[in-house]
Parts: structure tokens; sequence; C-alpha cells
């Protein structure tokens, strides 16, 4: 498959280096010389230097030849042409965009052939801001993610030794809370995955990951870790494009303080906010912590576009007595050197994104990809297609399917109803399976098993 | 300064105000009443004086925004002195007995004030009493509004002039991109309203003649009525819910109604913050006053019906009466007159401080609280989700500040010159500087029996009030005058 993805930032920068790492031709067109150069050095890929819109531009870069476009320039003017010349020069089939303004995103039919031809709209913004809304909601959680349309999720969490089933079977979540169905999908200790079965015993300290359907989601995660009390005092560091628009969603159903410290940001945020705080300081000045009540914070979402400030001002949080730390952190390498150390979430927006695309690159018809620990697991959302004979799931129980190594199978969801996963489950067409891989590396196994083969009609 | 500009603008003003006598002289056509000759050489005089006025200007200088402020009140000084012509003993006319009682009528009209001097309103001439009520309802959107909406001439300066005279402390926003249009539009709808109020009396009861003065004093504010019982001549339930309805929507910003006229949708109104205030306020003074009065038998045998007329009548700063409220148990009298302080909304008929400015003050307020709580914090004012800027927030608070030195500053002259009592002195100020009309204890039904110098002092208090103070302030300033 060819992609070719405009403006390489930090979005499209991880995006050729996790496609060209899963054997996808990737081609990136940037103005920026230097950039395209250092990218070219260390990985394979094709550059063009040029603007990202203009038709000889892409042109060079063999649009026309191209399967997808990932528009994710600076720009949301130049990702809109970029895919309406695209669209209408050299009928690129799939043109994926990036549109930051929401006043773009009118719900409209505006993003569609006939108008602007985008296929899939991405906001890094947004999708963070709903991972960090999801967090807020399941105090302790370290990730919530949808599959369904929000009727299954994927929770994954890090259990404490005050947790009930903490130190005991897999299997006795059963008697604990008999009423609901979850799925342990996959186990971290130490790092390294462990597949869960039924005798699995949790430990302390474990990185569990489960699937649920979303209203037994906090039942399932008192097994792991003390009851928390929800979350009601929220303080965002950053009061940019991502700390604005999380602290505008979450601004009616919590107390929420933004701290910025360019006077020009908070002024505008403050004018665009209704009942959030706006207060102008640094987030790593202590006195200020303190005198905005940082110990009766419940959660502290450090959101600026500053790695280094991110991280010093969620230790300096943690310290001062925040419940809840959550960190935005760009580059991958701070993101593993946190992990073990004192902040409780990291989220990486380039990791957000990822996801999104890889949605779309997969072979097999895949509803929802979401991108795991840093890239290297994956929890996906396949749709089942075909019958008994073309197909080689449909018909089959759960435990025939030869599955690769890694590999669970969380939930199933039938005519909009949730099925959790047991050996003895049957799969139908159009079921929505989902799965969870602890080693990317067998994702084309996976595909392979989910796609129609047309040899037996 | 050009001087033969602004006195050229000022004659084409009472030139306009003169064409407007022609309608009760036809009245007294019609009723075959003996005022013809009166109006006729009010007529002839106004726009003599306004024609030479006009021809001094001869070279067509632009009018500038500082000048705006002194053609506007020049306008309503000449408007209310020759709208003074065909009631005062000066041209024969035998309705007052001096020209100082003619002019308080006549400004008390033109600012939609509707206090008045005068009784024994049910035998007066009918052209008297068209005339009367015909002055306030220009004086409502305002007559220079109307020029600017009829006299292409007046240009670029016409902006300026709109807004020395439209209330409300957000004065540019403009309906359409051009000021003529603009007020163009905002006449017709007053026009409609006026039209749709009038029809609406006639069908609850009124004759014709009644319905249409007192469309024209409803809709204004003003509160000029056709009997000296007011509404409660007519002691008709439907007549007073007209009157009612027609009050709380003529104390709506007009542009509101030209949104809703355009959308054909009720939405703008409630998605207003200050309209829902304005409406909060109105149900809440009612209801307050209901109750209260509901609990004195002796004051009123209609306890509900009463205070809900009177309550919108004197909180929108109309000032019809159906019964004697300033015999009320003190409260309410009180609290009504308060609620007329607040008046109604920025850009409508109405007076008093208006909404939005008593809004934004309480909202600066919480604002100052909220900064104490966080030093660092950054705050900012809005209106529903519209932001408002600093610049405003001080332009209102000043005039909030101006607004009560000359209530208290009037208060006390009043006091010095005239041997009222205090609550009769506090309520004729607060009365004629909110332009509601009646006040209190010996005020409260005309204010015949005040001396001359008083008189005087109520007008100045009335063209405070409807021009906002600022517009006539600013040309007692040293620096308005130097060039």
């Amino acid at each position: 498959m060819k992609i070719l993805i405009l403006g390489v930032g930090k979005v499209g920068g991880t995006l050729a280096e996790h496609l060209a790492g899963e054997s996808f031709d990737v081609t990136v067109v940037d103005l920026n010389e230097h950039r395209l150069r250092e990218l070219r050095d260390r990985l394979d890929i094709r550059t063009v230097h040029g603007h990202a819109s203009q038709p000889d531009v892409l042109q060079r870069a063999d649009a026309d030849d191209a399967d997808m476009l990932i528009a994710v320039t600076g720009s949301d003017e130049v990702n809109m042409v970029a895919c309406q010349v695209s669209y209408s020069l050299f009928k690129t089939p799939m043109k994926i965009a990036r549109i930051r303004a929401s006043a773009y995103l009118t719900g409209s039919d505006f993003f569609t052939q006939d108008h602007m031809p985008i296929d899939v709209l991405i906001n890094p913004e947004q999708v963070v801001t709903d991972q960090i809304k999801q967090l807020l909601q399941h105090p302790g959680a370290l990730q919530v993610l949808d599959f369904a349309d929000g009727r299954v999720q994927l929770a994954a969490m890090r259990a404490y030794p005050d947790g009930r089933l903490v130190g005991q079977q897999i299997i006795a979540l059963r008697d604990h809370i008999p009423n609901v169905e979850t799925r342990v999908a996959a186990i971290f200790r130490r790092g390294q995955p462990i597949t869960p079965r039924w005798d699995t015993v949790v430990e302390a300290e474990d990185e569990v990951f489960f699937v649920a359907a979303a209203e037994n989601i906090s039942a399932v995660m008192e097994e792991f870790r003390h009851v928390e009390k929800p979350f009601k005092r929220v303080m965002i560091a950053g009061g940019g494009n991502i700390g604005e628009a999380l602290a505008r969603s979450i601004e009616s159903s919590f107390s929420v303080k933004v701290l910025e410290f360019s006077e020009e940001r908070a002024d505008a945020a403050a004018q665009r906010l209704d009942s959030s705080v706006v207060i102008l300081g640094d987030a790593t000045d202590r006195d200020l912590l303190i005198q905005e009540n940082i110990e009766r914070t419940d959660a502290f979402c450090a959101v600026t576009n500053d790695d280094e400030v991110n991280i010093m001002s969620s230790m300096l949080a943690k310290q001062l007595g925040v419940r809840q730390v959550m960190t935005l952190i760009g580059k991958p390498a701070y993101v593993d050197l946190m992990h073990e150390g004192s902040i409780d979430v990291a989220i990486s927006p380039q990791l957000a994104t990822t996801s999104t695309i890889l949605t779309h690159v997969r072979r097999a018809d895949v509803a929802r990809v979401h991108s795991l620990r840093r890239g290297a697991a994956e929890a996906m959302e396949a749709v089942v297609h075909g019958n008994d004979r073309s197909s080689k799931v449909v018909g089959r129980r759960l435990i025939d399917l030869g599955l690769p190594e890694g590999t669970t199978i969380g939930a199933l969801v039938r005519n909009n109803k949730v099925l959790i996963a047991h050996d003895e489950l049957q799969i139908e067409s159009e079921d929505h399976v989902i799965l969870f891989l602890t080693d990317k590396t067998r994702i084309g196994a996976v595909e392979r098993l989910f796609q129609v083969n047309f040899n037996f009609f | 300064m050009h001087l033969n500009v602004i006195l050229g603008v000022t004659g084409t003003l009472l030139m306009l105000f003169s064409l407007t006598l022609l309608m009760p002289i036809l009245v007294a056509v019609i009723y075959a009443e003996n005022t013809v000759p009166t109006f006729s050489m009010a007529f002839a005089i106004t726009l003599g004086v306004g024609f030479v006025l006009w021809w001094l200007k001869r070279d067509g200088v632009e009018l500038r925004s500082r000048e705006g402020f002194l053609v506007t009140v020049l306008a309503y000084l000449g408007l209310g002195l020759f709208g003074a012509l065909p009631l005062a003993p000066l041209l024969g006319s035998s309705i007052t007995e001096n020209f100082t009682d003619a002019a308080f009528e006549s400004f008390s009209g033109i600012t939609t004030t509707g206090a008045t001097v005068l009784t024994g309103l049910d035998a007066l001439p009918r052209s008297i009493l068209f005339y009367r009520a015909q002055l306030q309802w220009l004086g409502g959107m305002g007559i220079i509004v109307l020029a600017v909406a009829i006299l292409p001439m007046l240009g670029i300066g016409g902006m300026q002039l709109y807004r020395a005279e439209t209330p409300g402390p957000v004065k540019d926003t403009k309906l359409k991109p051009r000021i003529t249009e603009t007020a163009k539009s905002l006449w017709y709808i007053y026009l409609g309203i006026t039209v749709a109020c009038a029809t609406s009396y006639c069908v609850a009861g009124m004759d014709v003649f009644d319905a249409i003065c007192h469309a024209f004093s409803t809709v204004a504010i003003g509160g000029f009525s056709t009997h000296d019982a007011s509404l409660g001549f007519f002691d008709n339930a439907a007549i007073e819910g007209v009157a009612i309805f027609f009050m709380v929507l003529a104390g709506i910003n007009f542009s509101l109604h030209f949104g809703v006229f355009q959308q054909r949708r009720l939405t703008p109104y409630f998605r207003d913050i200050e309209v829902r205030l304005y409406l909060v306020i109105l149900v809440v003074v009612a209801l307050g006053a209901a109750w209260i009065l509901s609990a004195y038998p002796e004051a009123s045998t209609r306890p509900i019906r009463d205070a809900l007329f009177q309550a919108v009548s004197i909180a929108t700063t109309t000032g019809f009466t159906t019964a004697n409220f300033s015999t009320w148990p003190s409260v309410i009298p009180f609290l009504l007159l308060f609620a007329a302080f607040a008046g109604g909304c920025a850009g409508s008929t109405a007076g008093g401080i208006k909404i939005y400015r008593v809004l934004l003050i309480f909202r600066q307020g919480l604002r100052e609280m909220r900064r104490l709580v966080h030093p660092n914090g950054i705050f900012h004012i809005k209106m529903g989700h519209q932001l408002v800027s600093d610049r405003v927030v001080d332009a209102v608070w000043g005039f909030f500040a101006v607004y009560l030195m000359f209530f208290v500053g009037l208060l006390c002259a009043l006091l010095a010159i005239s041997d009222l009592d205090f609550v009769s002195a506090f309520s004729a100020i607060g009365a004629c500087l909110n332009n509601l009309g009646p006040g209190l204890g010996d005020v409260a039904l005309s204010y015949q029996a005040l001396s001359a110098s008083s008189k005087w002092l109520l007008v100045i208090a009335m063209l405070l009030g409807r021009l906002e103070i600022f517009t006539l302030l600013v040309l007692l300033t040293p620096d308005y005058w130097r060039s």
C-alpha cells in the first residue's frame, strides 16, 4: 500500500515512522528541507520538498499512484485544499486530513465528495481531550478505550495490594462479582506480557487490561485497587489548544482551573471559557500551585506543548498531594522513562493519532484500532464478513480459531449486544470482534484470519 | 465646531417636527374643535424658525462625532420648547396657565416620561390629547432616528446623531450596513408594533381615538392617557392585558424585534441574556407585589390584577395606572420605583439605567470577588456568550456612578427649592430621571402644585434621563468646546 503523508511535524513524523515500520511505502512532503533530510536518514521513506497543496508537488510525489493521502500540515486550509486537489486531479481513493478548528466541524455534510472530499477527519487535540475525559470519569484507570461506539470499553489499570482480586486467581472474579461479565485481555508484569488464563494469579504492580461493557467498567476496576472517589476538582496546566478544548469539554461536570503562563493565551482562553478559572502563571511555580489549593485537587492534567514543563509540573503536583496526574508526553523516550516514575498516566498525542490512521490501513475490515504501550501492542475491533466457507472464522468456536500467540479476544458485539468472550462462543457473520495483541508483529496473521477468502466462491 | 452646520441640522429637525403638527390639526378638523388656529400658528412658527436655521447652513460641511452631541441636545431642547407652543397661553391656548406648565408637559412627552401637570383630561379637546400622545410616540424611538431614516442628507453625521440618541451602552451594532437603513428598520418595527397595539386595544374594547392615543404612549413607554383615571378609566381586564403585553414588548431591545421579525422565530428573545433577566425581574417584582398586596385587603379589592398591572407599568417606566399604588403598603411603591431604576432593555423605548448595565455591574462585582480568591486569575465579563470589553465595563461603571450622583444632587436641589417632603421629592426625581412619570406622595397624580423652579429642575432630570446623562453632560466640559 502506497501512502503519501503531507507535512511532517510531530504527528506526521511519528506516522511516517510507524507506517514505514509496518511495510507500507511511504512518501512524505514538507517545506522544511532540513526536517526531510533528517527523516530520510533515519527511515526508509521517500521525501519530496515543496508546498503540500500544489498540484506539481503532488505530481512529483506520485499522488496519482497513492492509495492513501494523509494531510497533516499545520494549516487546516492547506490540508483541505490538498485533499481537494488530489481528489480532483489524481483520484486518490482514500484521503485523511487533520482539521483542528472546530468551526469547520459543524456536523453538516460539508466533508463529502461533492463539496470537500475528505474521507476521514482527524483531530489529535480532540482525541487527547476525549482520552483525558474518559480517565477523569474513571479515577485510577491508566487508559479507557471505546469500541463498538462506546458499548464496549477496554480499560488498563495497575493492580494494587488493596484490590480484592490481587493475590487470587482470575476465576475468583466470578464469585466476587457474579453479575458482571468481563474478560482480562492481557497482563503486563514488569513490562513483559503474559497471556492470562483463568488460573493466572494477579499480583500487585501488574498492569491489567480488561474488556467489559461500558457500564461495568467501574465495578471491575474495584477488583484491582481500592475504590476511588469520583474526581471533582481538576487543574489543567497549559491553556493552549488542548488545554482550552479539555477545559471546555469538562467545565460543566468538574470544577476546573487552567494555568497558563503566556498572558496573551491566558487572556484568550479566559474569554472563551465559561465556568473555568484561568490563572496566569507558571505551572512549575510551587507557590502558585499551593496558593491555588493543589493539595485538594483531584486530578492534574499537564497539557502544555513542552514535554519538560509537563513532566516537571506533574511531578511537583504529585509531590504536593494531587491524587492523580496525567501528563502529555510527545517524545517516546520520555514516555519509557516516566512509566516507572511518579507520573500516573502518560498520554501521547502521536499515538492517539496513529491509532486513528491504523484503523484505515488494516487489510481486514477494521472498525477501530487503538495503539497501546507506545505502539508495541494493539487493540482492534474487526468486523467479520462472509460465510463458513469464505471466512476462516465464521461458525467456529473461539477456542478453535487458532489465534496467534499473544492474541486474545475480549468480546463480541452482535446486533448491538455485548457478548463477553468465552471458549465455547461461536462467531457469526457481521460480528464485531474485539481483539488484543500483546505483540504487534503478529498483526499480519490476525489480518489474514479475518479476511474474506474469495477463492471459495 | 461648525456652528452653522449644527444650527442647520437642528433647523432641519425642527422643520421635520413642525410637519408632525399637521396631524393634531387634522384631528381638530375632524372633531370640529377650536384648536386649529393655535396649532396652525405653532406649526408656522416652528417651520419658520427651522427654515431660517437651515438656510443659515449654506455650505455642506459634514457633521463630526463631537457635534452630534450638541445637535441632539439642541434638538431635544428645541422640540421641548417649540412643542410647548400649542399648549401655552402664548398662542391663545387655555390648556395651561403659563409657559412653564406647557414646557413641563411638552418635555414630559418628548422624553416619554409621562409626568403631567394637567387635570381634567377627559374634558380637554381631542386634538390636544392626541398631540400629547404623539409627542411621546415621537420621543419613544427618537425623532432623530426618524430624521436619520427619512432625511438622507444627514449622511455620515447620522451615525453620530443616532449614537447620541439611542439608549444603551453598546451602540455600534447596526442592523443593516447603512445607518439610514438601520434607522428605517427600527421605525418600521416601531410602527408595526404600534399598529398591532392600537388594533388590540380596539378589539379589547376601546374606541378608535383612545386606542390610537394609548397605543402611542404604550409602545413609547410614555404613560400619557386620555383620561384622568389613566387606564383605570376603562376598568377592563382585556385592555390591561393588552397594555401589559405591549409594555413588556416595548421594553425589549428593538434590534431583537428585528431579529425575530427576520427569522420568523422567537428564539432571539430567549437567547438574549438581557431579555431573560428583564422578564425574570418583571415576574419576580409582579409576583412579589401581588403577594404583599393580597395580605392587605383594605388596600385593594383585587390585589393580583392591580399588582400585576402596576408592577409592569412602573417597572418598565411606562407609568399607566389602574389604582393609586402610592397609597399601597409602602414597600410596594418603593419596590416598583427601584425596579424602574433598572428600567427596560438597552435599545428599547424604556427609561432607567437599563437591565444590561445593571447586570454588567453585578457581574463586575462578582469579578472583583473572584479576583480576591484567585489573585493571579484572569476573568472576563460575558453577556451570554458575548465577551464584554473592559472599555464598555468602564463606561458602564462611569455611567452608573454619574447617574447616582445626579440622582442625589437633583434630590438635594429639589428638597432645597421646594417644600416637598422627602418621599415626594425622592419619587419625583426618580420618576423624572427614569422617565417613569407618576411619583409618590404629593406628586402621585399631578405635578401641578410644584413651583416653577421645581418644574424646570424636573425637566432637566427628564432630559438627563432620556439622553442618558453623558450626551448632555459632555457639553458642560470645557474640553468639548475647545477646538
